[in-house]
């Protein structure tokens, strides 16, 4: 237990933002800085909202975005995608609508601001340490990167916040994640959760926020932290945290929806008051060598089913009793065997993509292992910008050239393959190599399997067509 | 949304398989309703049906087309139900096919949230319960149990009874079929107390 003048990261944000505390059973409510809307469980609530005759509390602390079920294929305007998806095109007229009758501000199709919401939200400077900010989207928790308090919500509680501006909740537990030493070479943030999730189970983090502390942690950049933060909903936390500090605020200063000037200085006060204090403790703590980590890939249908790369699928005799006929029925999806390797192991699709993975860092990484190569024949590559502003950039500094001039597709900013609305999506049967964060049957297309990795291993299996190991590729 | 639960008896279908997580129960492609219809159809396809495709054949081997579990309203479930993606529509289509509650051995906490919001009882239990309830159905599809949410009581088919945990609040909403959001409009006073003490460093218009 944390005594009374110390407290981790978690308990001050927590504590600032109750409304009331909630006691004799009742949940506190707590208040929400930050309320990130997006066209897919968006609708509900604002019809719940228009039953009852309710507006919007605060839209000016609510932005909206269309990511999910955009289109990323170029060629696909308005017009086309009303004939094309004319339930996904009607779905994001009514994001437009409500947005417009409540004056919330809607970055829609062509404007430079939109993208996946967890990529804009740090990108524009909206999520700032300390907030707390939420969405109808498990992968919320990404925002913890920044020192927030960031997690999902289901429709009902999204009309909560559209209404109220507050949530209703019980105390999560603490769980400290702590990950020692300095990464070796072609071992990335990517490896670093796919490694806490196999250790830890994806139900291990369930009831709790992890906070995720230690060298490696410390020395990752701001969007590798976004990407270790974003898959903790993976590992059954709704949030994953890590302190802010001069990393963060290089980050995020300068940003359109950053504080300047005198705000700037006040804020920077503050936010060095945050980090876990000497001596508080955590409900929870586990601690992993990032030294030992190598680069990782899922064999299985739920991302806690992952091995060093160049390691071997468990053999069943090695697995809990009970828990041995879902991970037979896992592989038998994949169309694997137990003790099988995956490398070598042929693939037709590679993505790079998704609010995990596409953000400039990962394409860059991407980019350096493809420059000057060529992608392997009759493989499928999609590269997909999570922001427009991302896919700009990229343009601009030619990374986008060196993606086409391996063969791979470069398309337009949104979720895309991820989840497979849009109409990016694996065949029946296919397997892909993917940077998202969820291999669970058919999440990327009916019948797809899917091997979550990097961007440097999806880049470095792009080339040979095969699971691979990137370090032979830098070799 | 209102939704009550006070006492339900009924059959199980039993899914022994862990970590269910909501792509299965329901696949993005169903995502883009704009309500709450039309979901029943799309539960579970990718496992209902051959290609995935309520139009299409069954798969004669999930439990849902099995004659012997076609009326249960009771989803016995492996671990870690329904993790993964923090979708209503997950509830919502559980709730649309006619289930009434989900006993497993423990819940993702997004859908358990979302769920007890839509009259959904989630109903935790030991591995010890979850495998004789489990065994009792193998034994005999028709066997009974009794969920009391006001006594917080799971009656098993041996005779005796099983405590079992759910948010105090939550409870009481459910046992008085009052929602949520209407306690939540109550605290107006307070919530805007708290703004007043607390000027926000963000404006989302002005980017």
């Amino acid at each position: 237990m944390t005594s009374a003048s110390t407290r981790t990261l978690f308990e001050k944000i927590w504590r600032r933002h109750l409304v009331t505390a909630g006691e004799r059973g009742l949940p506190a409510t707590l208040f929400v800085d930050l309320h990130l809307v997006h066209e897919v469980t968006s609708p509900q609530a604002f019809t719940a909202l228009a039953e009852r005759g309710l507006t919007v509390r605060r839209p000016d602390l609510t932005l909206a975005t269309m990511d999910h079920s955009t289109p990323t294929d170029p060629s696909i305007d308005d017009a086309k995608l009303r004939v094309l998806d004319p339930e996904g095109s009607a779905q994001l007229d009514q994001l437009q609508a409500n947005c417009e009758r409540h004056g919330i501000p809607l970055y829609a199709m062509g404007d430079e601001r939109r993208g996946i919401v967890h990529v804009i939200g740090p990108e524009l400077g909206a999520t700032q340490p300390g907030m707390t900010v939420v969405c109808g989207d498990s992968h919320t928790s990404t925002h913890g990167a920044v020192g927030a308090l960031a997690f999902g919500i289901g429709t009902s509680e999204v009309g909560h916040v559209l209404a109220t501006q507050c949530l209703l909740q019980h105390r999560p537990n603490t769980y400290e994640v702590q990950v020692d030493g300095s990464l070796p070479e072609g071992v990335v943030a990517k490896d670093i959760i796919l490694a806490v999730i196999a250790k830890l189970g994806i139900g291990g983090g369930t009831g709790h926020v992890f906070e995720y502390t230690g060298e490696a942690i410390r020395a990752l950049d701001m969007e590798g932290r976004m990407t270790v933060c974003n898959m903790s909903i993976e590992g059954g936390a709704r949030a994953g945290l890590i302190a802010p500090d001069e990393v963060t605020f290089d980050y995020l200063e300068g940003r359109p929806m950053a504080p300047s000037g005198e705000a700037w200085e006040a804020a920077l006060e503050d936010w060095r008051s945050l980090p876990t204090d000497e001596g508080a403790t955590y409900d929870r703590t586990t601690t992993i060598d990032g030294s030992a980590l190598e680069p990782m890939v899922t064999y299985g249908t739920n991302p806690g089913m992952a091995i060093p790369i160049a390691g071997a699928i468990p053999e069943d005799r090695t697995i809990e009793p009970e828990k041995r006929a879902s991970f037979l029925k896992a592989l038998e999806y994949m169309a694997l065997e137990p003790g099988q390797q995956l490398q070598g192991k042929p693939i037709d699709v590679v993505f790079v993509g998704s609010c995990t993975n596409s953000r400039y860092s990962d394409l860059l990484a991407a980019a350096n292992v493809l420059r000057g190569r060529k992608v392997a024949d009759g493989l499928r590559v999609l590269v997909v910008p999570g922001s427009d502003a991302v896919k700009r950039q990229a343009e601009r500094d030619g990374l986008a050239q060196v993606f086409v001039d391996a063969g791979a597709e470069w398309r337009e900013a949104g979720c895309s393959m991820c989840l497979a609305m849009n109409g990016d999506q694996l065949a029946p049967g296919q397997y892909a190599v993917s940077t998202s964060n969820r291999n669970f049957e058919g999440r990327q297309g009916a019948g797809g399997r899917t091997f979550l990795a990097s961007p440097l291993t999806a880049a470095a299996s792009a080339i040979t067509g095969r699971v691979t190991d990137v370090r032979e590729v830098l070799s | 949304m209102s939704a009550r639960f006070e006492r339900f008896t009924g059959t199980m279908a039993p899914l022994p398989i862990q970590n269910v997580d909501t792509d299965q129960i329901i696949p993005a492609s169903y995502l883009k309703v704009t309500d709450r219809s039309g979901l029943a159809s799309g539960l579970f396809c990718r496992w209902r049906y051959r290609d995935g495709d309520p139009e299409g054949e069954r798969n004669a081997g999930f439990v849902l087309n099995q004659p012997q579990h076609q009326n249960a309203r009771i989803l016995l479930a492996g671990d870690n139900f329904g993790c993964g993606s923090s979708r209503e529509h997950a509830p919502w289509a559980l709730v649309g096919y006619g289930f009434r509650a989900v006993i497993s051995t423990s819940f993702a906490d997004i859908f358990r949230s979302n769920a007890l919001k839509n009259g959904l009882l989630v109903v935790p239990v030991t591995g010890e319960v979850s495998a004789a309830l489990f065994d009792a159905v193998a034994a005999d599809p028709a066997t009974r149990v009794t969920i009391d949410l006001e006594s917080r009581t799971l009656s098993l088919p041996d005779g005796g009874e099983a405590a079992f945990d759910v948010d105090p609040f939550a409870r009481r909403c459910l046992l008085d079929g009052t929602d949520q959001l209407g306690y939540l409009l109550k605290q107006a006073a307070a919530i805007g107390a708290f703004e007043a003490e607390h000027p926000s460093r963000l404006d989302t218009r002005s980017a």
